[in-house]
């Protein structure tokens, strides 16, 4: 053996040992990383678990009636999830419809338009809205906000709607001042930030030179906004609303305090409502019987599955628009 | 009246006259008071080393830069009479003064629309109309025959030669009377390459041509009229066989055998 060959492998040696070392630690990451991760899925399985656990006890007396019916008397122990769930769908949709194109909106004044001084200022009062925890929203609304509404919006839109057929349903009734529009508007209010932010951040993705060559092409801001950014951003931009109808299903506290907490359905949006969140907040302390509770997380179990439902909806939209883009 | 000069010289109408042009980025001067023509229906080559302004040049001709703060021009750049630099809709001047980009930009809609959109936008034509110019479009930029069973297809799923000459086509469809090429082949390879010059060459009979090019051979291809800058100053303006062979300047005389730059 030569003496070059004999350090040749004196050096491999040592090597492999360092390497050795390594592979401890490696291990250790290994595990570390991996036990991160499923962390998160046990965790969503057991509040999934514990969810259907709870509820059990509500579907077994009820079966699916306690989906398609109305009624919740805690008197009589009749309990049904029609209202809470029509009031939660309900609310969560009026809430994107106000908030999607105001927040679009924003978000393209934000990027495209706005004078470059009052950029920042408009950007931090925007996430500043964003950081107002829920309980604000839920006693500036149910003191201010709701009294306003009752006073000089909803008179308004009752006798504007009264001579139109079907839309006078849906605006027909006293001003309450909550009810299921309010709480829509507080909820809009409430999103908007989120898909504010998500709109303008995806919209600062767009290439500079692909909106070059739209102003070269002489289009306006117009064209170039919803011939290119939009276009080019729309994935993003679902996401943004998806975001956001996730927190505006889920939302509680404001809800709560605006929503008047009426276990019926109606076909005005003036009249009172609930929510499922706002069901449960509202009746979890006085909830005695088994059956109430159950009743109660029942309710949980349905918003868990709706916010899944709307969250698959989301990705399998997300998917087909692709595929039909081509990109 | 004519509002154009000819030059005493050469014979040609003056398209367009920058004279005395200073461009500042923020407060980082760029162009360092550039006067020449852009003759028309002739093609104007732009060539230097990286950062000396050629580019900036380009996107005054068409006031790009007004889409970023904190940039702006001085001097006077007459087009057709008219003081680019006080123009007021911009728009308009962009549709005169088109551009292709140094990477190919189709818009994320369909090769059909990428064409027909903008024709739209400044012209209320018929549907048959809109075909017939969009077909001429894609002709004119050598195209039509390798999509003209796709064009519903998404601009984005052509080759990047393809989309490079779409873009062509797109802003050929507009009939303005100036491209502005910036440096369009650099990210094509030498077939395309050839392809675009070959358009470029073809569409000097219509139209009024400026590029900017790494390329010196691109360069002494395509122009008739070149324009050496270094440093944010116009070295050296003329004759593109003159400059190439004969220049004046040993600056441009370094820089044409590849001494700097």
């Amino acid at each position: 053996m030569t003496d070059a060959n004999s350090q040749a492998m004196a050096a491999a040696a040592a090597r492999r040992k360092v390497l050795e070392g390594l592979k401890t630690t490696d291990n250790f990451f290994r595990l570390l990383t991996h036990s991160s991760a499923y962390l998160v899925l046990i965790l969503l399985g057991a509040i999934f678990v514990s969810l259907v656990m709870g509820g059990s006890l509500a579907f077994q007396t009820f079966g699916l009636n306690f989906l398609t019916t109305e009624v919740w008397n805690p008197v009589t122990e009749q309990f049904g999830a029609l209202a809470p769930i029509y009031g939660t769908i309900v609310t969560s949709a009026i809430a994107m419809i106000v908030a999607v194109p105001i927040s679009i909106g924003i978000a393209v004044f934000l990027t495209e338009l706005c004078p470059m001084p009052l950029r920042r200022p408009i950007g931090i009062a925007i996430e500043l809205l964003a950081g107002v925890p829920s309980i604000i929203y839920g006693i500036w609304g149910l003191f201010f906000f709701a009294p306003m509404l009752q006073q000089y919006v909803q008179p308004e839109l009752i006798a504007f709607f009264k001579p139109i057929p079907v839309l006078n349903g849906l605006f027909a009734g006293p001003p309450y001042g909550i009810g299921i529009l309010t709480s829509a508007l507080i909820l809009a209010m409430m999103v908007l930030p989120f898909i504010t932010a998500v709109c303008r951040d995806v919209f600062e993705t767009v290439p500079p030179v692909l909106k070059e060559a739209a102003y070269g092409m002489g289009w306006t801001t117009r064209e170039v906004v919803g011939n290119v950014v939009i276009p080019y951003t729309r994935v993003g931009i679902i996401g943004g609303v998806m975001l956001g109808l996730g927190r505006a299903l889920g939302e509680t506290m404001a809800v709560t305090f605006v929503i008047g907490n009426a276990h019926r359905i109606s076909e005005s949006i003036l009249a009172p409502g609930t929510t499922i969140s706002a069901t449960i907040a509202n009746e979890f302390t006085e909830a005695v019987g088994d059956i109430y509770t159950s009743s109660l997380i029942a309710l949980g179990l349905i918003l868990f599955f709706i916010t899944f439902v709307v969250l698959a909806l989301a990705r399998f939209m997300l998917m087909r628009i692709e595929k039909k883009a081509g990109v | 009246m004519n509002v154009m000069s000819k030059d005493v010289d050469t014979g040609l109408t003056e398209k367009i006259s920058v004279q005395d042009l200073k461009f500042y980025y923020g407060s980082s001067l760029a162009l360092k008071g550039i006067s020449m023509p852009l003759f028309e229906r002739q093609v104007t080559a732009f060539i230097g080393p990286s950062g000396c302004g050629k580019s900036t040049l380009l996107r005054v001709l068409n006031r790009m830069y007004d889409l970023y703060p904190g940039q702006r021009a001085e001097g006077k750049i007459m087009f057709d009479g008219e003081n680019i630099l006080d123009m007021k809709d911009l728009n308009l001047l962009r549709s005169r003064v088109g551009m292709v980009f140094q990477k190919p930009t189709p818009f994320p809609m369909t090769i059909y629309e990428n064409i027909a959109f903008g024709l739209r936008l400044y012209e209320r034509l018929p549907k048959s109309e809109v075909d017939a110019r969009v077909e001429s479009a894609l002709e004119k930029a050598a195209l039509w025959k390798e999509v003209k069973d796709k064009l519903h297809a998404s601009g984005l799923s052509l080759s990047g030669g393809q989309q490079q000459r779409l873009c062509i086509a797109r802003t050929v469809a507009i009939r303005p009377e100036v491209i502005l090429f910036d440096e369009p082949c650099s990210a094509l390879d030498p077939i395309s390459t050839a392809k675009v010059e070959e358009l470029i060459d073809e569409l000097k009979h219509e139209f009024t041509i400026a590029i900017v090019t790494h390329n010196m051979q691109q360069a002494a291809r395509v122009s008739q009229r070149t324009a050496f800058m270094y440093l944010g100053e116009l070295v050296e303006f003329g004759d593109t066989k003159k400059l190439f062979t004969n220049p004046t300047d040993s600056r441009t005389q370094d820089y044409i055998t590849g001494r700097f730059g």
